[in-house]
């Protein structure tokens, strides 16, 4: 469990993270959303006391983490960028971090056999792939077997199967009853992996809610109509009660309606109809006009 | 504390960069040791009335830190440099223990690695100068042993406080090395200056090792004593180590 509370980080003038509070619950991959920038990074590094906030605090399990005896055994993290000294092997990258925390010497080889590294262990990280450098990443963070997982941007220029991995093994956390923080810019992957999602955006908190709940309140679908006269076709929907939104090139778009319905009203009311056809926005569409609002919102243009 | 010294000496030891400049720091400091004995052997010198074998034995060692130097800084830089900042506070958070734990281990080492460059470069030197050699029975010889240990184990944990303050070891050895360079072959050398650059860190230690020259000398002179020298050696180390915590405090990671 961890526990947001009114999270404020400023650099000089720049607010990166301003009065975020939101709590990420055991037993479920939450998913932690935002546009490159939103200042995902700077929450995790918060939370981690890697850096200090402005205002407001994180508590893990109720706790500050520099509080937290061997805080590796209550808390894993994974960072996408790094971490490693390209010169140290694998195994003693793992060894001094599990010494740290007096986690004992054989899950260092226990982790590396579980990420599939056994047989690299003796490698330096500098000759480690990307994808293996993850797992590495992964593995540091398993380390001490913590309920609480934070993983930033985990599948960031990997290959298909190495997603696919990842995700199995977030689930796979999850479904223990640990705590699993994942964040991603990327929502197509999100809504396969996560069961709850934190959207932010310019640092403030967009949307806190189930993956299920966003999808149906999301990407809810919709009927696509190119008519004749789309002034007309419109005053046409409208009038039967159908919200009615523009789309690209005068194309319309009718929310809460049957197509069938939408092409009997047009031909009642004896309109041409060039195109119409049932579509659903995608969660990428959702996700993007969720965080394109919040900009809006913040520089005071219009909607 | 135990745990975090633990966690220091594997990530000391399983980097290529540590076994190269200690080995280095041996190498530079007991083999220049006997050349330069050898060539005061032939030279004009050693036949001079105020010629100082001592200053013959440890003069090498000027050099020989300067791979301790390295050594120190990437102790510290290779945390930066590498983004492992981050993996080692995640791991120990509370900053000031595994910054202490850090400096501990490091030091420690760097103090074994100068008593055995010490106890090679002795009897290297000796073996170079020959008939005008010494001995460690000969007045000032162990004062001046146990200063080079002293001298070259400060100076590197000097320069981890350095390192942890500057947060880079580019910029590190940027800053320190010509200022180790300048010190004493450069800048030293103008009258003027000297009265400043004479309590520059890589200075202070000169006296005790006789690397200064012959004190009652006044071209020479410092206007400190030998354990005076050591004695601000560590009120740089100390001064170091406080600015490099107080940065290792408030920054962010």
């Amino acid at each position: 469990m961890i526990d947001v509370r009114n999270l404020t980080k400023r650099y000089g003038d720049r607010t990166a993270v301003d009065g975020l509070s939101f709590t990420v619950s055991p037993g479920q991959v939450t998913g932690f959303l935002g546009p490159n920038g939103a200042g995902k990074s700077t929450t995790m590094r918060l939370m981690l006391d890697l850096d200090r906030p402005t205002a407001g605090e994180v508590r893990i399990e109720g706790v500050r983490y520099r509080r937290l005896p061997d805080p590796l055994r209550r808390v894993g993290a994974m960072f996408e960028a790094g971490g490693v000294h390209r010169g140290r092997t694998a195994y003693h990258h793992l060894l001094w971090l599990a010494q740290s925390n007096k986690i004992p010497r054989e899950r260092v080889r226990e982790v590396l056999d579980l990420v599939g590294l056994d047989r690299v262990a003796g490698k330096r990280a500098g000759v480690l792939s990307l994808g293996m450098g993850r797992r590495l990443g992964i593995a540091a963070a398993l380390l001490g077997d913590p309920p609480v997982l934070l993983f930033d941007e985990p599948i960031n220029g990997l290959d298909p199967e190495g997603i696919l991995w990842i995700r199995n093994l977030l689930r796979g956390f999850a479904a223990e009853g640990r705590t699993v923080l994942v964040s991603s810019h990327v929502m197509s992957e999100m809504a396969l992996t996560a069961d709850h999602l934190i959207v932010i955006g310019r640092g403030r908190l967009l949307a806190d809610t189930g993956m299920r709940e966003f999808i149906e309140a999301n990407a809810a679908s919709y009927v696509h109509v190119r008519a004749a006269e789309p002034g007309r076709m419109r005053d046409v929907l409208a009038a039967a009660g159908i919200e009615v939104r523009s789309g690209p090139d005068g194309a319309l778009e009718a929310h809460g309606v049957e197509a069938a319905k939408v092409g009997e009203l047009a031909a009642a009311s004896g309109l041409a109809v060039h195109e119409i056809g049932t579509r659903s926005a995608s969660l990428e569409e959702a996700f993007m006009r969720l965080t394109g609002d919040a900009v809006e919102h913040r520089t005071g243009g219009p909607r | 504390m135990r745990a975090v010294l633990a966690s220091e000496w594997t990530k000391i030891r399983s980097v290529r960069s540590t076994a190269v400049t200690l080995l280095l720091t041996l190498v530079l400091g007991s083999g220049l040791a006997y050349l330069f004995g050898r060539s005061f052997r032939g030279s004009a010198a050693v036949q001079r009335e105020d010629f100082d074998p001592l200053f013959a034995t440890f003069y090498s060692l000027t050099l020989g830190r300067l791979a301790l130097v390295v050594f120190g800084v990437l102790v510290v830089s290779g945390e930066y440099s590498s983004g492992t900042i981050r993996a080692s506070l995640m791991a120990m958070p509370r900053r000031g223990l595994f910054y202490a734990g850090k400096v501990l281990t490091g030091g420690l080492l760097a103090l074994a690695v100068s008593l055995v460059t010490v106890a090679v470069t002795f009897p290297a030197a000796q073996a170079g100068l020959g008939p005008y050699g010494t001995s460690l029975g000969a007045e000032g010889a162990l004062e001046a042993a146990v200063g080079a240990c002293l001298d070259l184990t400060l100076l590197c944990v000097f320069v981890m406080g350095v390192a942890a303050m500057l947060r880079n070891s580019t910029l590190t050895l940027g800053v320190l090395l010509p200022v180790f360079f300048l010190g004493s072959q450069g800048l030293g050398n103008i009258p003027g200056l000297r009265a400043v650059t004479q309590y520059l860190p890589d200075q202070v230690g000169m006296v005790i090792t006789h690397v200064a020259g012959p004190q009652d000398d006044p071209r020479w002179a410092r206007d400190y004593g030998a354990w005076e020298g050591i004695a601000l050696l560590g009120l740089w180390t100390a001064a170091s180590l406080i600015g490099g915590y107080l940065i290792l405090r408030r920054r962010d990671a």
